[in-house]
């Protein structure tokens, strides 16, 4: 496997700058002869599918739910970070970049992350313009928070709704295109399979979801925007549709996949309460700006939280990070969460969560301005646990939560399969080995507004002469019986197990082994297990009602095969990883503090991954990771 | 309507985990699940949509499908489940229904017509709080259509008029108002909507509680539009 | 760009909704100032009723207006049951097996086109024993030469069950102006979002005085004139 990253020479201030003024151009008559797929319409997929169509370009636009609109960046609750400086507070393009670069451990591109941080000053510009209603101070101007990893004010937000208004706005620009014709709209059709030409991305298969139709869709260029796959842990704070079936199918027709086992654990998630759940419910990181973590200091504490005198409660972050205390990062407050609950100190019924308290905040504040803080999650609380917050302390606990890994791509954002590009969550990007706060609705915006439709020009100049590409080449027929071959098979099975029930024990498997904290004999027992419960779906999958319906189980089907693949790859990539770095915590590499402890001569690379066929072993390529603007330093946060 | 009959039950599961539990004997049993949308489970994507014991969201106001839970319910109730009916969403199967209309709605003109790149500064426009804030309650809207399922008119006036409310609000969607306006109400026209009569059940079952203000502020903009502002 | 189509969509047509509402929403305002005249002592009443009512027929202004009435009153039915059908079939051909969304909203907010139906039925029989017998009934002249169509009036509201109708009758306006009257500078869009509340307490104020001014008349005349 080829990796060449593709950074442009130069200073890092400028690599942008020189990208932009020495690629390749599309003339603009030439533009409407090209095709773009773009599959998924969050927020990468809904700004990339407009903006392409804006240039000119014929798009079309995929994605699974019923509405772009409902693509799960709407989830996010907490802002999106822009380095604008509204706030005189000393931010900066570079100060961005190194808070991101160092929350990241020092495991993404220099050239890449220092771009996130260019770009956002237009992003926050482009939506207001699209009519995001940011906060705004008395005086009608932009309002910002801070957030977990840094010490400015960069974060605008919408309440606690800034995804879903992002989104929105990216909708409507995708919509706007739609009635322009530009854009050409499949909603309720997923992909199943990548069609490639001649060593190129040229179309994809897609399920019609309302009638079980298989669909041909040729293209010059494919663009994956599908997201994360953190559901692999079944229970996430994902929605129940979110998959990794569109990247895995790329990845085995031969995009690399790279540092597959970093995900975010994020720390304030409502606690699992039974076996029958399906998900597990966010509560925005904000809430850390007024609630204090503890846990009791007795093992198996049965008084209730308010009976408990102050001097017996456990302020463990507050204990270990003095300096960022509750706003501890996103992967240090879950870990020391989890080591809590592991010695016994976990509160709840399942004695599986910790303690957020509000109670210091309100007798400092008032009850009135924590309602009007944080007022729509106290009620959100309220509605899915019956509980009232403002009396009695949350109970949270961690949960799978954001992919730092996923399609190797490069700077261009293209993947190791020319004319297949990965934006937005779906590919490993800019994070590094943990994702700040507010940081993902800005890489997606960023990929999908501002560098894509910059970076595809480059190919597509190339692909003028290619003319239509017909559906009815050998290349689509083939891939096409697959998909047939892969629904055929799941659904006829006839076995004695769910879909589901598959999931969760995967699931549970892998957040146990694979999850927070790692360890070399566990991911080898895992690999071990999940090729074991690979066989046994295989062999007892049922799928009632055949896939030329609609047909729900069948999706889900499809997706857990996906994930049983998937899953051995995060254990691969945990377990040739020997060091610990950001959300990869192996046991084995601590301080005696019980930090993360790196290894950056053996580890300064992004382990990219090569399929190597159904059940080999997968083939581990490296990007070597240059620092020439910063030095990597120990990430402490105390 | 089909009968199911489904034990252990526990109060604390959320109403579509019941259902999850229900599909999941349903498929160990042979038969074909249930089909119901869904998918943040969170409150906020919108897909989940379901009319049960008779109202949109189920018995409690500002809460989608997703965020009932069981506890809202009696051991031993029968519960109705239907979907979300309209003329303008066509049943697909089961509970699963059809919502584009409220897509096409948009595409009609639900958009401040700004292309990637050409905005302002975005402190070039102050906005006061109270009309960013004001702006934001309209913009809450998450597309459900529990607004059309609960009118007894199928009319789909809250949806748009949240649309044309945020983007009216704000300075920045002043420009094309008149217009939006026009083509956003004529294509809810099209896809055969029924008629406002300002029953505003709607903004009881709406589960962001977006008022039926903007269905008046929809009204006024429509007019003003129709008679106060040049034609092309 | 738009046009001013009355019938093109839904705003139009509840716009034409809420201008002949209103229009005979103000007639109701000067009907009940006129019947009022019919609280006076009885023979008081019968000449200067008797005036009114000449006056109302020979004054070609108010002939004009009560020609402009006529049709509001058939446009105003016209495009309800327009609006009737167009949501009906928007409710698609399947209703809800279990439907309890009443309890989202006033039971006379859903079934204006009930009420409305009732007013009419009550209009024809209203107009039938009065406007009609005034305009081509034979009805002797009071003593001023007007035609004496007092007598007629009281005769009517005399019998209980007559009265009976009336108020009933009434009362189901009375509901259809509660909702009405604020809906209609609703859909006209005439609105604020502070000040929108008191066209409310206005519509509400105006539906009390209007109602029960016309209730109190047959019920005055049955207590007290005989």
């Amino acid at each position: 496997m080829q990796l060449n990253a593709k950074i442009p020479e130069g200073k890092l201030q400028e690599k942008w700058a020189r990208y932009k003024a020495t690629c390749k151009l599309v003339n603009p008559n030439n533009k409407k002869k090209l095709d773009i797929i773009v599959v998924g319409t969050g927020l990468a997929g809904s700004a990339a599918a407009a903006s392409f169509a804006e240039l000119g370009y014929n798009v079309k636009s995929f994605c699974f739910q019923d509405t772009p609109r409902r693509a799960h960046s709407v989830a996010a609750q907490g802002g999106v970070n822009a380095a604008k400086n509204y706030q005189n507070d000393g931010d900066s393009v570079y100060r961005m970049f190194y808070d991101t670069l160092k929350g990241g451990d020092f495991r993404s591109r220099e050239g890449n992350v220092y771009r996130l941080a260019e770009c956002s000053l237009s992003l926050i510009d482009q939506a207001v313009a699209q009519g995001v209603p940011f906060a705004r101070e008395y005086g009608g101007y932009l309002s910002n928070r801070s957030f977990g990893g840094v010490q400015v004010k960069r974060t605008f937000y919408a309440r606690g709704q800034t995804g879903q208004q992002l989104l929105l706005g990216a909708y409507s620009a995708l919509s706007r295109q739609v009635a322009a014709g530009k854009v050409k709209l499949f909603t309720r059709h997923e992909m199943l399979d990548l069609v490639m030409i001649d060593g190129k991305a040229r179309g994809v298969i897609v399920r019609n979801l309302d009638t079980g139709e298989l669909e041909r869709h040729a293209a010059h260029a494919v663009v994956l925007a599908t997201g994360g796959y953190g559901k692999i842990y079944y229970l996430s704070t994902l929605a129940m549709g979110c998959n990794g079936s569109a990247i895995w199918r790329a990845h085995k027709k031969g995009a690399g996949l790279a540092s597959a086992s970093w995900t975010q654990i994020h720390p304030t998630s409502l606690p699992q309460l039974g076996a029958y759940q399906s998900k597990l419910t966010l509560m925005s990181e904000s809430l850390r700006n007024d609630g204090r973590i503890w846990v009791p200091k007795k093992e198996n504490e049965t008084r209730r939280p308010v009976d408990i005198p102050e001097e017996e409660r456990d302020y463990y972050l507050e204990r270990r990070y003095p300096a960022f205390g509750n706003l501890a990062p996103r992967d240090i407050s879950s870990r020391a969460a989890k080591e809590r609950i592991d010695a016994g100190y976990g509160v709840g019924p399942q004695r599986n969560a910790v303690y957020l308290d509000f109670s210091h905040s309100i007798r400092e504040y008032g009850i009135d301005i924590i309602r009007e803080r944080y007022g729509n999650l106290f009620s959100m609380y309220q509605k899915i646990t019956g509980i009232n917050a403002y009396e009695t302390p949350m109970m949270i606990s961690p949960a799978a939560h954001f992919s730092m890994g996923g399609l190797w791509v490069d700077y261009e954002l293209m993947t190791t399969i020319p004319g297949l590009y990965a934006i937005g969550e779906c590919n490993f990007s800019d994070h590094g080995a943990n994702r700040l706060g507010a940081n993902s609705l800005l890489q997606a915006c960023v990929d999908g507004y501002f560098i894509l439709p910059y970076t595809i020009g480059n190919y597509l100049a190339d692909e003028l002469k290619t003319g239509k590409i017909s559906t009815d080449r050998p290349e689509f027929e083939q891939a096409e019986k697959q998909v047939v071959e892969q629904l055929t098979r799941l659904t006829t099975i006839n076995g004695n197990r769910t879909a589901t029930d598959y999931h969760k024990e995967l699931g549970a498997l892998l957040y146990d082994k694979c999850g927070l904290q790692r360890t070399k004999e566990g991911l080898e027992e895992a690999i071990t297990r999940i090729r074991a419960l690979r066989a046994d779906f295989w062999k007892n999958l049922k799928v009632p009602g055949g896939h030329q319906n609609v047909n729900s189980e069948v999706e889900k089907a499809g997706r857990v095969a996906d994930y049983l693949e998937l899953a051995e790859l995060m254990c691969w990539d945990a377990l040739t990883r020997d060091e610990s770095c950001g959300a990869h915590f192996r046991e084995e590499y601590q301080t005696p503090e019980g930090e993360a402890l790196r290894q950056d001569d053996k580890f300064q690379f992004v382990s990219v991954w090569e399929y190597a066929g159904p059940d080999q072993d997968p083939i581990l390529n490296k990007e070597h990771l240059e620092f020439e603007e910063i030095k990597p330093a120990v990430r402490s946060y105390k | 309507m089909v009968d199911y009959q489904l034990d252990d039950v526990n109060p604390e599961m959320s109403f579509l985990e019941m259902l999850d539990t229900l599909n999941e004997q349903l498929v160990l049993k042979g038969e074909p699940p249930i089909e119901f949308d869904h998918d943040c489970r969170e409150g906020i994507c919108g897909q989940c949509g379901l009319f049960i014991n008779g109202r949109a969201h189920g018995p409690l106001a500002a809460t989608t499908t997703c965020q009932l839970h069981m506890r809202s319910f009696e051991d031993g109730d029968t519960i109705y489940v239907e979907p979300f009916r309209a003329k303008a969403f066509p049943i697909i199967k089961d509970l699963k229904i059809n919502r584009s209309a409220l897509d096409r709605i948009i595409q009609a003109g639900g958009f401040i017509s700004t292309h990637t790149g050409d905005a302002p500064e975005a402190n070039s426009i102050p906005i006061p709080h109270h009309v960013a804030e004001q702006a934001f309650d309209s913009a809450a809207c998450i597309g459900c259509g529990a607004c059309v399922a609960t009118c007894k008119n199928s009319s789909a006036a809250l949806f748009t008029g949240a649309k044309v409310s945020h983007l009216v609000i704000l300075p920045q969607g002043k420009a094309e108002a008149a217009t939006r306006v026009v083509q956003m109400v004529d294509q809810m026209e099209k896809e055969a909507f029924g008629n406002c009569t300002n029953t505003k059940a709607c903004e009881v079952e709406c589960p962001q509680g977006i008022s039926a203000d903007d269905i008046l502020r929809m009204n006024f903009e429509y007019n003003k539009a129709v008679l106060l502002v040049d034609g092309k | 760009m738009p046009t001013l189509s009355f019938l093109s969509n839904s705003i139009s047509r509840k716009n034409l909704m809420a201008l002949t509402g209103l229009f005979l929403c103000l007639f109701l305002v000067i009907h009940l100032a006129g019947n009022l005249q019919l609280l006076l002592p009885p023979e008081r009443a019968q000449t200067q009723y008797n005036f009114y009512s000449q006056l109302l027929s020979h004054n070609y202004l108010i002939k004009l207006v009560s020609y402009a009435l006529y049709l509001s009153i058939l446009i105003h039915a016209l495009d309800a049951l327009i609006l009737t059908v167009q949501n009906w079939r928007a409710n698609g051909a399947q209703g809800y097996v279990y439907d309890r969304r009443r309890t989202a909203s006033a039971w006379y907010s859903r079934n204006m086109g009930l009420l409305g139906s009732l007013i009419f039925v009550f209009l024809v029989i209203h107009l039938k024993d009065f406007w009609f017998q005034y305009k081509f009934g034979v009805v002797p002249m009071d003593a001023e030469g007007h035609k004496d169509i007092y007598p007629i009036v009281v005769a009517a509201y005399s019998e209980l069950w007559y009265v009976l109708v009336y108020v009933v009758s009434l009362l189901i306006l009375g509901f259809h102006l509660w909702h009405g009257f604020a809906s209609a500078f609703q859909s006209l869009g005439l609105y604020h979002s502070r000040y929108g509340k008191w066209v409310k307490y206005f519509g509400w104020f105006y539906t009390i005085v209007i109602t029960g001014g016309f209730i109190l008349i047959p019920l005055w005349v049955y207590f007290f004139n005989y």
